[in-house]
């Protein structure tokens, strides 16, 4: 026995977390990260197509889509399930936030509490769709978790003496941290006016926002590095790879696929509690499947399993969502005033979704691991070519 | 190499080498009360389709015993519901005189059952020591995985040399020896091998088999399906003939070998 195979066993059972523990990365490449993004903006070309705060604000919504996809990623990247149904739990997640703390529902608990509320109700509302479900296998799972995207956003439409149907929830109470009756100190004086330490979280100033997504992402970051290096990570790595293999491994299978749903649930009813708490209004439209799809491409592209991978992922798909496609008419508007030829006049955000297409089907023709790719996501794509490399090798030898 | 490959609780006999372990049909049957494997009257089906007619049979304590018969006669089945992978219908399964017949496949792991399934199923993306770290997923004793780790290797040198190249780059041979590798690596009792001769040449077979026979004289028991009966009749000691979901003859190997009918159907002499 090695020392190096010894090393690797202890990581399979999970008892070495400090030998390659990502907590540190994560927490130092979230600071960097975050300390960065608004000076970028300060600087030509981003100057100029907005303020400053109106960029910040951008990055706290984009938040959202971060942690719905680092979710997501343990569902489909993890542990292998099809789940196209994601936004259901990230309504689910809002509207506890909205019965949590709004005057329609009477409630007003902190918002801190109900990030955690939000995540277990979603996780419950995971476990409640898969135990039935989860024997099914690939396409199957899908529809039926596509279903489930679909139903849940109608339940809440026609359900409307509790939810106020299409009108949706409004007036949420937005978050504070004098809520959480902390003594914080007046740093005002000393550190930029961020307003966070006065706890004034509100629509005109989104940073308290932006750094409170910060945090919270790189929580749920760190979590997902230890799940995806335990043993229960190796357990759902083994179900993705081949689950009749996985069970005679002595993995429960059903359990551990519907963990992973749980999990992914949770998180995704996480962003759900933020988002409703920063827009302050909960509407079933907004829970539509354009919102599953958007986080599976946003996985799919930043490279499924790599929980970096699929943040950047998610961030750029969004800020060229919010943000690209705007320029882009712009841009074109400067230089061909008279529209393009053939096309004439485009306006590229009403082709959002042609565009997305498009650019799926370029990467998977390009670069099928995504953009950020995990180590082991390249080798499977790559595999046949290894395996003719080393037939060649064979025969030559 | 010294040590033997026995199950977790008892301890196997001990000092067996490869070179010598060939020589004989395995020492250590028992001749104890309780099988360690008993069926009886398995009926198994696939939806409408009925893949076993009430099997009955019976591994004792340190045997080979080999299952044959042809495509389609329920052998992978049988396996599959030993393994807790399907239940059957009706009947009874015992390991060691408890009724297992219901217990789900990842239970049945931590109680002694390996199985090396049809097809290898190998995990193709993982590394050859990742696929066998997998195979020790159920165990908590650290230590003497580390050593099974090299038992393993013992047995398969192939397998070190490529501990850290991916299991799909394997040969049918290295993979089939991954296969049964993993399989070992939970420390099974009772070690169920579908068809481990499946696609390979004559020369590998020869190897495989005759690490089978390394394997049951470090102590664990071997219940093998396949279709080599030639093969599977020299290192087992007993064999049942399985014919559409049914057991038809029952044996010793030498019985089986030497039958005329056993001859025509699946020896080809």
């Amino acid at each position: 026995m090695t020392a190096a195979a010894r090393a690797s066993w202890a990581r399979f059972r999970g008892g070495h977390f400090f030998g390659r523990h990502q907590s540190f990365s994560v927490v130092v490449g979230m600071a960097i990260v975050t300390a960065i993004l608004p000076f970028i903006v300060l600087a030509p070309p981003f100057s100029g197509f907005g303020t400053q705060t109106d960029f910040v604000d951008g990055f706290s919504q984009a938040g959202v889509w971060v942690l719905l996809a680092i979710g997501l990623n343990v569902v489909v990247g993890l542990a292998g399930l099809l789940d196209l149904g994601y936004a259901a739990f990230f309504a689910i997640g809002a509207y506890t936030y909205a019965y949590g703390a709004s005057p329609y529902s009477g409630n007003h608990v902190a918002f801190w509490v109900m990030l955690l509320v939000g995540a277990a109700v979603a996780a419950m509302a995971g476990l409640l769709l898969g135990a039935p479900t989860l024997r099914l296998r690939g396409d199957y799972l899908a529809i039926v978790t596509l279903g489930f995207g679909e139903i849940v956003p109608v339940v809440f439409t026609n359900s409307d003496q509790y939810t106020n149907g299409t009108n949706g929830i409004t007036a949420l109470y937005q978050p504070s941290l004098i809520n959480l009756s902390l003594p914080i100190p007046n740093l005002s004086g000393i550190l930029p006016n961020l307003g966070l330490f006065q706890g004034s979280y509100g629509f005109g100033n989104p940073w308290p926002y932006y750094i409170s997504v910060a945090a919270i992402i790189s929580v749920v970051m760190i979590l997902a590095y230890r799940l995806q290096d335990s043993r229960l990570g190796r357990a759902w790595m083994a179900i993705r790879e081949d689950e009749l293999a996985a069970a005679s491994m002595g993995i429960n299978t059903v359990t551990t696929k519907l963990l992973a749903f749980a999990i992914g649930a949770s998180t995704s009813g996480l962003a759900g509690v933020y988002l409703s708490s920063k827009l302050s209004i909960v509407s079933p439209t907004q829970f539509g499947f354009t919102v599953s799809f958007t986080v599976l491409a946003m996985v799919v592209l930043g490279g499924m399993g790599n929980i970096w991978g699929v943040a950047a992922g998610a961030f750029v798909v969004y800020e060229i969502q919010s943000q690209g496609l705007k320029q882009l008419n712009v841009f074109v508007g400067q230089y061909f005033p008279n529209g393009l030829p053939i096309f004439g006049h485009v306006d590229f955000l009403t082709y959002q979704y042609l565009l997305y297409g498009l650019a799926l089907v370029g990467m998977m023709l390009l670069r099928p691991e995504g953009l950020f790719p995990s180590r082991r996501r390249r080798q499977e794509l790559h595999d046949v070519e290894d395996a003719d490399a080393a037939n060649v090798e064979l025969v030559e030898a | 190499m010294n040590i033997p490959f026995g199950p977790r609780s008892a301890a196997g006999p001990t000092g067996v080498t490869t070179a010598d372990a060939t020589a004989a049909l395995p020492s250590g049957v028992s001749s104890g009360t309780t099988p360690l494997l008993k069926l009886t009257e398995v009926v198994a089906s696939y939806g409408a389709i009925q893949a076993l007619r009430g099997v009955s049979l019976e591994v004792r304590h340190g045997e080979i015993v080999t299952m044959l018969g042809s495509n389609g006669a329920g052998k992978s089945t049988t396996l599959r519901t030993i393994s807790g992978l399907m239940h059957p219908r009706s009947g009874r399964i015992e390991l060691d005189g408890h009724d297992i017949t219901e217990v789900p496949a990842h239970k049945l792991v931590r109680q002694g059952i390996g199985h090396a399934p049809e097809g290898r199923h190998i995990f193709n993306r993982l590394t050859v020591l990742e696929n066998l770290q997998m195979g020790a997923y159920s165990r908590r004793d650290r230590s003497a995985v580390n050593a099974d780790f090299d038992r393993v290797f013992g047995l398969f040198p192939r397998l070190r040399e490529r501990r850290d190249q991916s299991a799909g780059t394997l040969s049918g041979g290295e993979q089939q020896m991954l296969a049964i590798g993993r399989a070992l690596m939970a420390r099974p009792k009772l070690l169920l091998l579908d068809e481990p001769s499946m696609g390979l040449s004559p020369v590998l077979v020869e190897q495989i088999f005759s690490i089978i026979r390394d394997i049951n004289s470090q102590g664990t028991t071997i219940l093998l399906v396949e279709q080599n009966a030639q093969m599977a009749l020299q290192v087992a000691s007993r064999g049942y003939i399985l014919q559409t979901g049914q057991i038809v003859l029952a044996d010793s190997a030498e019985a089986l070998a030497g039958n005329e009918e056993v001859k025509k159907a699946y020896l080809g002499t």
